[in-house]
């Protein structure tokens, strides 16, 4: 190529927040900035709870998504390992530290969100403000990006999918015990309460957002050129881009339905309300 | 007829001052009308590239209102008309004049990609057999124009100036449209994950976002990108398999 | 600041589309020295604006196809004008180079068996348009740059010759200007190729962008090379016609290729009124049997839709002078009516016809899978050009070759829709080869010193006028507006008469534009410097048209509407004269190979 050499300087750094947009660019990363707020804010303090996870009035068996599987807890909970008194606290636990069984599982979910492609997007331009909107001044001159320490870490994704997709056939398997109910006598029947609904949307909204996920999508056939070259990838592939084209609806929705799914089943354990049953 | 200023920065060499002009304007008028307006009632020397004036050709590339767009495909209909409209040089590349910028950059990040290695042949004739699924997920990275709006807008050039480091959104389209390409041979993952820099892009989707021609440019070609940098670099069960897997 | 960087290479291409690039790459093998010079970035040129596809007789998609009937459409669509040599060439050649183009990456549209799918166009016997949705042009100069930014030949970008450089009768190479900082350069070279592309940009509606000024052609007719067929203009007939701004811009032939239909403002498809003699063996005469034909049935006849584009440019002319336009004075192209015929017609169409959707859907406001497109004729192409030797595509000044659609000959009165992209390839590979043949077997030509220094005066001249003279602007728009008006579509004696007075009148404005300001990228200097070729291929377009008293192919006459056998025999020849004033004269076709001859017989049956 001949037509470089020149040794024009680039533009100067804008400063931050400096643009020439005329659109209210601050609104979005604003909204996402409350929004995941609210949901840290919640969902921390929902964990540090220990307690009011579950709801068994009536023979129910709801069980908060914040606290599932159940390791620890109490009894009639069905915890997976031993039942043990004083609200599930395992006796090695140090007495000085706050104890919740949501510990032991919210960073597999955690995890998968924190580095999720939607969600590292989102959260570097309204958390990090890098840069806070498309075209905007940025307030950090250095830049490191996921090319080098700390955030390439981020490239464990498809761990916490595996993980992930384990949840799911939990969270399954738990909207399945919320349509059986237990009566007086001991005898389990299918019923459906509010709650009931409520943990099936919550296991298909999850469903949906963890299916539709970019490392998925390359595990199952994007990381090959050629996906009819082997028949049924092509249409498992095309599941997952068609879920991956709405990845930000669906990290959204089962966002918000996850917390209102452990709000619903705390307000009932605290006796605040009572389930309705349809059926 | 009614009228509208456009605010278009003047200067050479990165040395800009705003300068106003007032003009008529017609319906179904487009940035690119304005400007050819302007230099039709006498700023002759306005300079402003562009060619084709339908959105083929991704030359008249700058940013309008502060927002990286083709000025041949933005409608002053879809402007706030009440206030100036500002029309100012990309600023991701070196400043010429006016609304010219040196992009020869994007010319010499391309190079750096190694190029087509096509399989053989699959048929006597020298040609390949290829399902239109499968060329479909290329074709739409082919669609891009190299208006290079997308490397204007991503902070990485345009904020922090690693253009040594990393080729930026075009590249990593073009990057995509060879290595999912199915007949070629060819392995680019290793120079995208050093030379060419694709850690560094934090899925802002920015670039996305301009994308004149609407490529999914963050979805579709970066993230897989990163995807298979991660089955090479970073992920040990993949490595494992691979150990074992036969060598074709 | 009159100074110049002289460049020295063995074969120099100027212009930078399809076939200049594909000329490049040839020239490139075998250690030969090339220098690539486009006048706006590389992978700009108006190669990108070629929408519908790209034709050649692969068989694919219809295995009755062969080179023989792509032949004979061909030398049918041009009414026998052609130069029967190059149209065979193309016809053999045309299949190869679109596999070459798969081999270096290209990623056509394909058929159920997974070979290059291939569409139907206006003039083409069989399905025979290998294409990408409808942006193939992009591909293929998408292809051609990716593929030649590694051969080795240099580029020049944003560079635009003024002149060509003499030895004698022979070329010694070109003269240029960067526009970035307007610097001068000076281009030493064995062999000089010139891929300049149209002239589109001499008219007032057009489909050709900001380059199209007929650099090539202005370029060559200086340098003292004959020119042929000039008086033949290609006006498509869909070109956008509303909003105003957007008048002109492309709207492809694959619409009709994918059942698009021509309305005028009663609703009626007005085509089957008037189908001409020599197609009507092929046409089908009911709405019926036209659809079955774009549906892919072999035995179905072809809608009138698809007839050549000179015949449809002139249909939808008569609808619009006869009161049977559309508001905004086109007719209606109504491609949603294929919902009558296929269930997912809105899919189909944006996946068919992607560009063509967003083209009007952003410019316009028409949503193309509900509404019909307004559409009008559109200044698209020049089938006449530098004359060239079909085998080698030299002109007749040694040492000067000509490619792509500044190179006449090919199409005759009439281009088929999809030759233009197979010619560039085609012809372009010919002259690379051939020119860098010529290179090695000639020395390093001298510059003439005196040449170079009235060049370099003449460029400079309108800054010497600056803010007192005219400017540049008015006088490119006052040129588009005559020859719109006086050699457009429909022409008569009267009106091109006028049309030489004027050019005279422009002529002497030009010499008195001035512009502001530096030479740094300043449009008001580049588009003086344009003036001049703009208004030589003006001429040649009205010297070359005002003698043809007949009516065919591109050229249409008010006075004389009916084709003429005797003037069937022979092309026009422009060239410079002696004194430095224009020549035109008539030279005689000579007679078609026997074999040849055979096919075009074998094909009217």
């Amino acid at each position: 190529m001949t037509t470089t050499g020149t040794k024009i300087p680039l533009p100067q750094q804008r400063a931050f927040g400096k643009t020439t947009r005329t659109d209210r660019w601050w609104l979005k990363p604003l909204l996402v900035f409350l929004g995941f707020g609210a949901f840290v804010v919640y969902s921390t303090w929902a964990a540090f709870q220990g307690t009011n996870y579950f709801y068994g009035v009536d023979g129910a068996d709801y069980i908060s998504p914040f606290y599932s599987p159940l390791l620890f807890g109490v009894a009639e909970a069905h915890p997976l390992i031993s039942v043990v008194p004083e609200g599930g606290r395992p006796p090695w636990w140090p007495g000085w530290m706050p104890f919740s069984a949501a510990f032991f599982i919210l960073w597999a979910p955690g995890g998968f969100r924190f580095t999720c492609y939607y969600y590292r997007g989102a959260y570097y331009k309204s958390f990090w403000l890098d840069p806070v909107n498309c075209g905007v001044g940025e307030p950090r001159k250095g830049y490191r990006g996921e090319q080098k320490f700390p955030l390439i870490f981020q490239n464990i994704h498809r761990y916490f999918l595996y993980v992930a997709l384990i949840f799911i056939i939990i969270l399954l398997w738990d909207a399945m015990k919320a349509f059986w109910f237990t009566d007086i006598d001991g005898i389990g029947h299918f019923g459906i309460g509010l709650g009931s609904v409520i943990m099936l949307c919550n296991a298909i909204f999850l469903g949906c957002y963890t299916c539709g996920c970019h490392s998925l999508r390359h595990l199952v056939g994007g990381r090959k050129d050629c996906g009819t070259c082997s028949g049924p990838i092509g249409k498992t592939y095309s599941c997952v881009s068609g879920l991956n084209g709405k990845h930000m609806m669906w990290a959204w929705i089962s966002l918000f339905w996850v917390g209102f799914t452990d709000f619903y089943i705390r307000m009932c354990a605290a006796g605040i309300w009572s389930d309705p049953r349809f059926f | 007829m009614s009228k509208a200023t456009f605010r278009i920065s003047r200067g050479s060499g990165g040395d800009l001052t705003p300068a106003d002009y007032e003009i008529e304007i017609g319906e179904g008028m487009v940035v690119l009308d304005a400007v050819h307006q302007i230099q039709y009632e006498g700023a002759s020397d306005l300079a402003v590239r562009w060619n084709c004036k339908a959105g083929k050709c991704g030359s008249c590339s700058a940013e309008i209102n502060g927002m990286p767009r083709l000025m041949c495909m933005t409608r002053l209909e879809d402007l706030d008309l009440s206030q100036p409209v500002t029309v100012e040089p990309m600023r991701a590349f070196p400043h010429v004049r006016d609304l010219v910028t040196d992009v020869s950059f994007n010319y010499r990040a391309k190079k750096s990609i190694k190029p087509f290695k096509p399989r053989k042949p699959d048929n006597a004739d020298g040609t390949w057999n290829m399902k239109q699924e499968d060329v479909e997920r290329v074709q739409e990275f082919r669609k891009c124009i190299e208006c290079f709006l997308c490397q204007d807008v991503c902070h990485v050039l345009r904020d922090h100036h690693k253009h040594e480091e990393f080729i930026g959104p075009r590249h990593f389209v073009y990057s995509a449209a060879l290595e999912m390409h199915p007949l070629d041979t060819e392995d680019r993952v290793a120079d995208l994950k050093k030379a060419q820099g694709i850690g560094y892009c934090n899925i802002t989707k920015c670039c996305t976002v301009v994308c004149p021609e609407h490529i999914k440019i963050t979805d579709n070609a970066i993230i897989p990108l990163k995807e298979r940098v991660v089955d090479e670099f970073y992920d040990p069960l993949t490595k494992l398999f691979r150990m074992f897997k036969p060598k074709k | 600041m009159n100074g110049y960087t002289t460049h020295e290479f063995d074969v120099l291409v100027i212009g930078a589309g399809g076939a200049g690039l594909r000329a490049a790459i040839e020239a490139s093998g075998n250690g030969t020295k090339v220098a690539l010079i486009c006048k706006s970035l590389l992978g700009k040129a108006h190669t990108v604006m070629a929408e519908g596809g790209m034709a050649a007789a692969l068989g694919n998609a219809d295995d009755r196809d062969s080179w023989s009937t792509h032949f004979a459409d061909t030398m049918r669509g041009g009414m026998y004008l052609n130069n029967s040599r190059m149209a065979e060439l193309h016809a053999k050649e045309a299949a190869d180079r679109v596999n070459e183009l798969e081999a270096w990456g290209a990623v056509f549209d394909r058929t159920p068996e997974g070979r290059i799918n291939q569409r139907n166009f206006g003039g083409h016997k069989y399905r025979r348009l290998a294409h990408v949705g409808d942006r193939t042009g992009l591909e293929m100069i998408r292809t051609l740059q990716d593929h030649g930014i590694h051969q080795g030949f240099e580029v020049f970008m944003e560079y635009t010759v003024v002149d060509l450089l003499m030895d004698g009768g022979r070329v010694a190479g070109a003269f240029a200007y960067e526009r970035n900082h307007g610097t001068f350069h000076l281009f030493r070279a064995k062999a000089v190729i010139l891929a300049t592309g149209g002239l589109g940009r001499c008219y007032k509606i057009t489909s050709n962008s900001w380059e199209g000024t007929g650099d090539g052609h202005a370029l060559a007719y200086h340098a003292g090379a004959e020119m042929r067929d000039m008086e033949f203009l290609q006006f498509h007939p869909t070109g956008m016609v509303w909003p105003p701004s957007v008048r002109g811009i492309l709207v492809t032939e694959g619409v009709r290729g994918e059942g698009g239909i021509l309305q005028n403002s009663e609703g009626r498809r007005f085509m089957f009124d008037d189908i001409p003699d020599a197609y009507s063996h092929q046409t089908s005469d009911n709405e019926e049997e036209g659809w079955r034909y774009i549906t892919g049935d072999k035995q179905a006849r072809r809608p009138p839709e698809l007839l050549t584009r000179d015949h449809v440019a002139r249909c939808i002319i008569r609808e619009i002078k006869e009161g049977r336009g559309s508001p905004h004075g086109g007719v209606f192209l109504n491609i949603h009516w294929i919902k009558e015929h296929i269930k997912d017609a809105e899919g189909h169409i944006k996946k068919k016809l992607p560009s063509m959707y967003h083209q009007f859907k952003e410019l316009a406001g028409v949503d193309i899978t509900k509404e019909s497109m307004e559409v009008g004729p559109t200044t698209h192409y020049v089938m006449g050009g530098i004359k060239v030797d079909a085998d080698t595509q030299m002109s007749t000044v040694p040492g000067l070759f000509a490619a792509g659609e500044c190179a006449g000959g090919l199409h005759g009165a009439n281009r088929l829709g999809g030759n233009s992209l197979s010619d560039l390839v085609v012809f372009g590979k010919r002259a690379g080869q051939y020119a860098a043949e010529y290179a090695s077997a000639h020395d390093m030509p001298t510059i003439d010193e005196g040449q170079v220094q009235d060049i370099t005066q003449e460029t400079l001249a309108p800054f010497e006028r600056g803010d007192t003279g005219e400017n540049p602007f008015q006088i490119q728009q006052a040129l588009q507006e005559m020859m719109q008006a006086k050699a457009g579509i429909v022409r008569t004696h009267a009106e091109m008469a006028e049309g030489l007075e004027e050019l005279q009148r422009l002529k002497a404005r030009a010499a008195t534009c001035g512009v502001q300001s530096n030479r740094d990228f300043n449009p008001g200097w580049n588009t003086a410097l344009d003036l001049k070729p703009l208004l030589a291929c003006s001429e040649m377009i009205l010297m070359s048209a005002i003698d043809r008293k007949e009516s065919r192919g591109g050229h249409y006459h008010d006075d004389y509407p009916e084709k003429c056998p005797e003037h069937g025999k022979w092309n026009t020849i422009i060239q410079k004269g002696a004194d430095g004033t224009m020549t035109r004269r008539e030279s005689e076709i000579p007679a078609i190979r026997s074999d040849l001859q055979g096919i075009i017989e074998e094909n009217q049956r």
